[in-house]
């Protein structure tokens, strides 16, 4: 059985709340909060980027691991802003993890699912024997360019998940990719910001991407959407999800748990990950969870877990050392517009 | 001038993100031949409305790229832009071929593509409707409307629900159209809460971004009876293309002028016409437009449009944007003119099913480009 040994997550202390971008550009905070349900949103610490972050959320899945991280075989970090266009991030965080050198390493681009990519990459490794464990981080300091629309949701954040063979938390037991050439949202090399297609990122972009993924799931399941009990989607923003949920037949019992983007943002490649987080931190054993991530351009992974006994060990764990998700969330300093800009280096 | 719509016909509007303009020319060209019961060979021109394809698409050359779409390659082809009123345009120029005595039988095809362009350039590719010196101050349509407005409310004392009362009422028609892009009734506190565009326009008071297709084959021969609406006067006005020019921010000359010669042309009065579909890109266009063609008098078409005098089921006589209108239904521009004859029409043969306007037997079609530099009105009869 292939599944998550130990996951970790790193949420940055900073926070920017909507109603501060919204004066900035005399927008009127409720019309915006109402239409993205969004409050506040993550900004990074000016020393961090997506390399510190991705660390930060993969040391923290490493504390628990009973293992040696010279057991671990592959690593694949998910990311839309890796810092380097050549040099990879993975191995950075390979050297500072102590993974040592007999490691397959490679940085994935798939918009905000580059990190589910990579749990599907490792599954495949596991499931073919090559490796033991291996772990998939997806990390984002998401860019947005000022007066965007994005600017209210794009925020930082990085998940990581240990998945091996032996000892997990949450079985996988199925999964789905739904891909196809949807050109929605776009950075080309060398410019700062991505470009979006306003309403187009949407219907033909996540919805039908999210749905095709998540139907796919349930036809090879065999499982019907009332037969979880819980299910994690992207958040671009935090209409998104909720619709998509409530197309898909899920109730928003189901959902609740996972939803981060209210407080945090969106972290781009971290946040079907941090949702899945968010819900593993709280939820019992022998619990089916269905998680969807969407990238644009486009393409959307659907995933089948179910927890096991192990799960509470690593709850206890995280609570402890207050790395819960939750907890993170709450361990913030709030910024102004101004220090937004600074700290992501727009001033 | 009598010429028959032979046939008529339209895609859906709305955001048709997998429609190319290509399919939306197919689709409702089939239909237009398809309902005309005539043979594709019997159309000997093509008239193609269209405003953005050549600034937005860099697709310019519309006569002969449609005319090869549809398997017309070798019947002359035109494209005809005066930018919103681009459709209106295109049947006027069309019924003057056929009056002219050049042809028999025309097909007038409006269509425009506007979703797979990002906002920012389809209002600025609009503003390719307004003059050089708006142009220059960063003016955009919504901007301009709203000085109308403004000046509107300040003489007549037009108010914001006066103006809400058009979207509440285009949206109750577009309710009764499948075809319409905007298919769910709203509130007049829905469109007082909605965001504010250009004070005193507020999201709900704008027609949006759409995508579609409509066509008209018209003809001087007789028809079928159940095809048998004609249209009994053509008439085009111009004005300055930018506002600074105009003697008043409170009516539309070109309106007046087009709808006047209309009626004398059709030799019906006002109180004849039983529908109409008049240009409401936004909420105080349709005021204007009323008041303008003369369904009502300057500054008491705002408190009529309250009480429902121009709204299906309550109306005092004639029932206006019964399809929705450009806010209800959409407004992909080419196409708009081209579609409120397919709407008259299809009233006229009591086709319309739940916003059918009992007893129909005269319509009006306004077609306005930008702010009013070009008004076409159209009057059809059964």
């Amino acid at each position: 059985m292939i599944g998550i040994v130990s996951y970790g997550t790193y949420i940055p202390k900073y926070r920017v709340c909507t109603e501060d971008i919204a004066a900035a550009w005399k927008k009127n905070p409720s019309e915006i909060i109402g239409a993205l349900g969004v409050k506040e949103k993550t900004v990074p610490g000016v020393d961090e980027d997506a390399v510190t972050i991705a660390l930060e959320a993969a040391l923290q899945s490493l504390s628990y691991f009973q293992g040696k991280p010279s057991e671990i075989g592959a690593l694949f970090v998910g990311s839309e802003s890796h810092p380097y266009a050549v040099n990879p991030s993975s191995t950075i965080i390979g050297e500072f993890l102590g993974i040592g050198t007999a490691y397959l390493a490679s940085d994935l681009e798939f918009a905000c699912k580059a990190g589910t990519a990579g749990i599907q990459m490792v599954a495949g490794l596991l499931a073919a024997k090559h490796i033991a464990y291996g772990l998939a981080i997806g990390a984002d300091t998401a860019q947005s360019r000022p007066h965007d629309a994005l600017e209210y949701s794009s925020a930082a954040a990085g998940s990581a998940f240990l998945l091996g063979s032996s000892n997990i938390l949450a079985s996988l037991l199925s999964y789905t990719s739904y891909s196809s050439d949807t050109p929605d949202f776009w950075r080309r090399d060398g410019i700062r910001y991505p470009s979006h297609a306003g309403r187009f990122t949407g219907e033909p972009a996540y919805f039908a991407h999210v749905m095709g993924a998540a139907i796919k799931l349930f036809q090879k399941t065999k499982l019907r959407p009332e037969d979880f009990d819980y299910c994690v989607f992207h958040m671009p923003n935090g209409k998104f999800p909720r619709e998509v949920a409530k197309r898909l037949g899920f109730s928003e019992k189901q959902l609740a748990p996972s939803l981060t983007v209210d407080r945090i943002g969106n972290p781009y490649s971290a946040s079907s990950m941090m949702g899945m987080s968010a819900v593993l931190d709280v939820i019992k054993p022998n619990k089916k969870i269905c998680m969807v991530s969407y990238g644009s351009g486009a393409g959307s992974d659907a995933f089948f877990w179910k927890t096991t006994q192990k799960l509470e060990t690593v709850q206890k764990k995280r609570k402890q050392h207050k790395g819960m998700v939750c907890q993170q969330i709450e361990n913030k300093t709030y910024i102004d517009y101004f220090g937004y800009l600074k700290q992501t280096h727009k001033l | 001038m009598n010429i028959t719509v032979a046939g008529i016909g339209m895609t859906k509007f709305g955001e048709l993100w997998a429609a190319s303009p290509r399919w939306l020319a197919s689709e409702a060209v089939h239909r237009a031949i398809e309902d005309s019961g005539m043979e594709k060979k019997s159309i000997q021109g093509l008239f193609v409305a269209n405003m953005l394809s050549g600034m937005l698409g860099m697709q310019g050359h519309l006569g002969a790229l449609f005319a090869e779409e549809l398997g017309l390659s070798g019947v002359p082809a035109y494209t005809v832009e005066g930018a919103c009123a681009s459709g209106g345009l295109a049947i006027h120029a069309g019924m003057m071929s056929i009056l002219s005595g050049q042809y028999d039988t025309v097909l007038v095809l409006g269509v425009e593509k506007m979703t797979d362009h990002k906002p920012e350039l389809v209002s600025s590719a609009l503003m390719g409707a307004g003059s050089n010196e708006e142009r220059l101050t960063g003016a955009t349509f919504p901007g301009l409307y709203a000085m109308l407005a403004r000046s509107h409310m300040e003489k007549y004392g037009t108010t914001e629900k006066q103006l809400a009362a058009v979207s509440v009422k285009n949206h109750f028609h577009a309710s009764f159209n499948p075809l319409a892009q905007f298919t769910h009734p709203i509130t007049i506190d829905t469109v007082l809460k909605s965001s504010c565009v250009a004070d005193p326009l507020k999201l709900l008071d704008c027609s949006p971004v759409t995508d579609g297709a409509a066509a008209v084959i018209l003809t001087k021969k007789v028809m079928r009876a159940s095809s048998g609406v004609q249209i009994i006067a053509s008439q085009i006005a111009t004005d300055t293309l930018g506002l600074s020019g105009r003697k008043s921010l409170t009516e539309l000359a070109a309106t007046k002028i087009a709808a006047k010669k209309a009626f004398q042309q059709a030799g019906v009065e006002i109180n004849d016409i039983d529908c109409a579909e008049v240009h409401d890109c936004f909420t105080i266009a349709e005021i204007l437009a009323i008041e303008d063609i003369g369904f009502g008098n300057k500054g008491e078409v705002g408190p009529r449009m309250e009480k429902g005098v121009y709204t299906l089921g309550t109306a005092a006589r004639v029932v206006v944007n019964s399809s929705g209108g450009l806010k209800g239904c959409g407004h992909p521009i080419g196409a708009t003119g081209v579609k409120q004859i397919v709407e008259i029409t299809n009233q006229l043969r009591g086709a319309c099913g739940k916003r059918q306007v009992k007893n129909a037997k005269c319509g009006l079609a306004h077609n306005v480009g930008g702010t009013g530099a070009t008004a076409v009105v159209h009057i059809l009869k059964k």
